[in-house]
């Protein structure tokens, strides 16, 4: 599903080259559940973002489902980042000034969906994640949890192949935190590629698979 | 597009501040091209009214030769080569297309009654005067009618003469003294208001005759002529001329200007001082689309991660550009309603303060205020939106 063949990222940070990808090789297949750990800096988040199309590699090939998603024009990207993933941020990134349900409908309507079929699905995914009671509600009256249930929702409002999670329960206490894993999980349960980076050793090794990076490039590989 | 709309509005309402400023930038700028275009329009609607007030169809003669067609410096100096007389203006009630001829002289007297004295503007006239001018009388009568070169001894005057030299007394009947003669008091004007220079409350009107013994001249200074229809007015003005010029042993040395000539000109000044006025002021609209600029682009900074978000959720460049300008172009159309709202009533404030001026902004005005409202607003926010669209979504969504 994901081919990923010597990727490179490079920053120009003053007159000084950061190599924040080198040289990555990664094959993902549909319906895994990946973890990718390392310390900050290692380049974890960078590898997310590119596999999220947020970021465009200096070097090498990235295929997705078959096709070169590297050269595809601004336009082409972003639909694909609005059908085929989702994001859940480890700041929730939630609009302010929406309502739990209005922050859940943005993805339809940037996909341009008719406003009944839209609050039909918004309703459905809601009573799904257990939110629909805080549907109404703006996003600095619902807990951390609550506010990550209302991400996961708008992340997978589109029914994206692919769900890619950025430290998920950074913001989180324990015991929402272990919510929203088991969420994922459930999510991946029922045929969602799940991606998630984090530095908390104890979620990465729920996942079936596991990345371990450091300085830009992946160290070793486990299998739970 | 209702979509877009609301979200909008959810973003303006989001910022109230924000929101707020930018209006009333907006709106000052096209309230003030709608005020200060009112203004203009009311001043030669003023003007024009002005000039029908002194009667339709009027043909005005004077002692100088100039072109005919219109004003120019020389008529305006009235340098005479040969007097225009009353034997003239007998002449010219020959035609049949004449309604009436009012014979005018001007000069000025000490006017006094009792103790009391001031000098005033004297009108030697003729009982025609009255219908020609549409002036209406309080008290009394006007001038007599009959031979035009008999001085009676009577006089009509301007209600503010009568109140400053007989008070609260009886003016009818009574005599006044102007310059070295004695007049009797027939007939008090009620009209008010300007005609052509002349206040008619303070005028001291006296027979034509009169007025050429007192000023020892025998010429005359204008020949007012209301012509029966407006078709008549070039018949009637080659008569006069031609009529004239045989009087003076053939030469052409008077002006016969019509009052159309005389509007077109002040219409044309008067018009092209509301377009400068209303050109001035949308310099007023012009700043308030900079001010829009840089508010959007404030506001594009204030959202970064809202728009990198936006970004991640799968919108396109071009869609982040729609919300940008959408959301100018709500903010200016607000602001152009809020701004023709305030420009209409501040022009109602006018008219309130100056009932005399009909201070209504014309159409083209409110059009082109609004229209270069949403254009600025439209032009003005494409850098801001552009800026937005090639926004990085992860440098975006890093910072929080």
């Amino acid at each position: 599903m994901i081919t990923l063949k010597n990727i490179h990222r490079n920053f120009q940070v003053g007159d000084q080259l950061v190599h924040a990808l080198d040289d990555v090789n990664l094959t993902i297949s549909a319906g895994e559940y990946l973890s990718i750990m390392g310390p900050s800096g290692s380049g974890k988040s960078t590898l997310l973002n590119l596999l999220g199309l947020l970021d465009r590699p200096s070097a090498g090939s990235y295929h997705l489902n078959g096709r070169d998603v590297t050269s595809l024009s601004d336009i082409e990207q972003a639909q694909v980042r609005n059908q085929e993933i989702g994001f859940v941020f480890q700041m929730f990134h939630l609009v302010p000034r929406l309502t739990a349900a209005e922050n859940v409908e943005l993805p339809l309507i940037l996909a341009g969906i008719e406003p009944a079929q839209r609050h039909a699905q918004v309703e459905a995914v809601m009573q799904e994640l257990h939110i629909s009671d805080r549907s109404h509600h703006k996003p600095d009256q619902l807990s951390g949890g609550q506010r990550q249930r209302v991400a996961i929702a708008r992340a997978t409002i589109n029914q994206p192949k692919i769900l890619l999670a950025d430290e998920p329960t950074g913001n989180l206490d324990r015991k929402s935190g272990q919510d929203v894993i088991h969420l994922l999980e459930d999510l991946n349960r029922r045929g969602i590629t799940l991606i998630m980076v984090t530095h908390d050793a104890e979620i990465g090794q729920r996942a079936q698979r596991q990345l371990h990076m450091m300085d830009g490039a992946i160290t070793h590989e486990q299998s739970a | 597009m209702r979509d877009l709309i609301h979200f909008c509005w959810g973003a303006l309402r989001g910022f109230p501040s924000r929101t707020l400023l930018m209006l009333l930038a907006m709106s000052i700028g096209v309230s003030s091209v709608i005020i200060l275009t009112s203004l203009g329009e009311g001043a030669r609607r003023y003007v024009i009214n002005e000039f029908a007030s002194l009667g339709t169809n009027l043909l005005i003669i004077f002692p100088g030769r100039s072109e005919t067609a219109g004003i120019n410096p020389s008529t305006m100096m009235g340098e005479t080569p040969r007097d225009l007389t009353l034997g003239d203006a007998q002449a010219l009630t020959r035609h049949r297309n004449v309604r009436r001829i009012a014979p005018i002289n001007v000069g000025s007297a000490d006017v006094s009654h009792g103790s009391r004295s001031r000098e005033v503007v004297i009108l030697g006239a003729s009982h025609e005067l009255l219908a020609l001018r549409h002036w209406e009388l309080s008290q009394g009568r006007f001038l007599p009618k009959g031979d035009l070169d008999r001085a009676t001894p009577v006089t009509v005057i301007g209600s503010k003469i009568r109140d400053e030299l007989f008070g609260a007394k009886q003016a009818l009947g009574e005599w006044l003294r102007i310059g070295d003669r004695r007049f009797r008091v027939i007939g008090i004007l009620a009209s008010e208001g300007r005609s052509i220079g002349v206040d008619v409350q303070e005028t001291v009107i006296i027979p034509v005759a009169s007025a050429q013994q007192m000023f020892n001249t025998s010429s005359l200074f204008r020949i007012l002529i209301e012509v029966k229809s407006r078709e008549a007015m070039e018949p009637v003005k080659q008569f006069v001329i031609d009529t004239l010029q045989h009087r003076h042993q053939g030469e052409k040395d008077i002006t016969a200007i019509t009052q159309d000539a005389v509007l077109a000109t002040f219409d044309r000044i008067l018009s092209a001082l509301t377009y400068a006025v209303g050109g001035i002021a949308a310099i007023s609209l012009a700043v308030a689309g900079i001010l829009i600029m840089n508010v959007m682009l404030v506001a594009v900074s204030q959202r970064t991660s809202e728009i990198g978000l936006l970004k991640a959720l799968g919108a396109t460049p071009n869609q982040i550009i729609t919300l940008i300008l959408t959301e100018a172009v709500m903010l200016s159309a607000l602001g152009a309603t809020l701004g023709v709202a305030l420009g209409e009533l501040g022009s109602l404030l006018i008219r309130n303060a100056f009932p005399d001026i009909p201070a209504y902004a014309p159409g083209w005005a409110i059009i082109t205020a609004v229209s270069v409202a949403l254009i600025t607003g439209l032009l003005f926010s494409l850098l801001p939106a552009r800026q937005a669209a090639r926004l990085d979504p992860v440098q975006a969504l890093l910072k929080h």
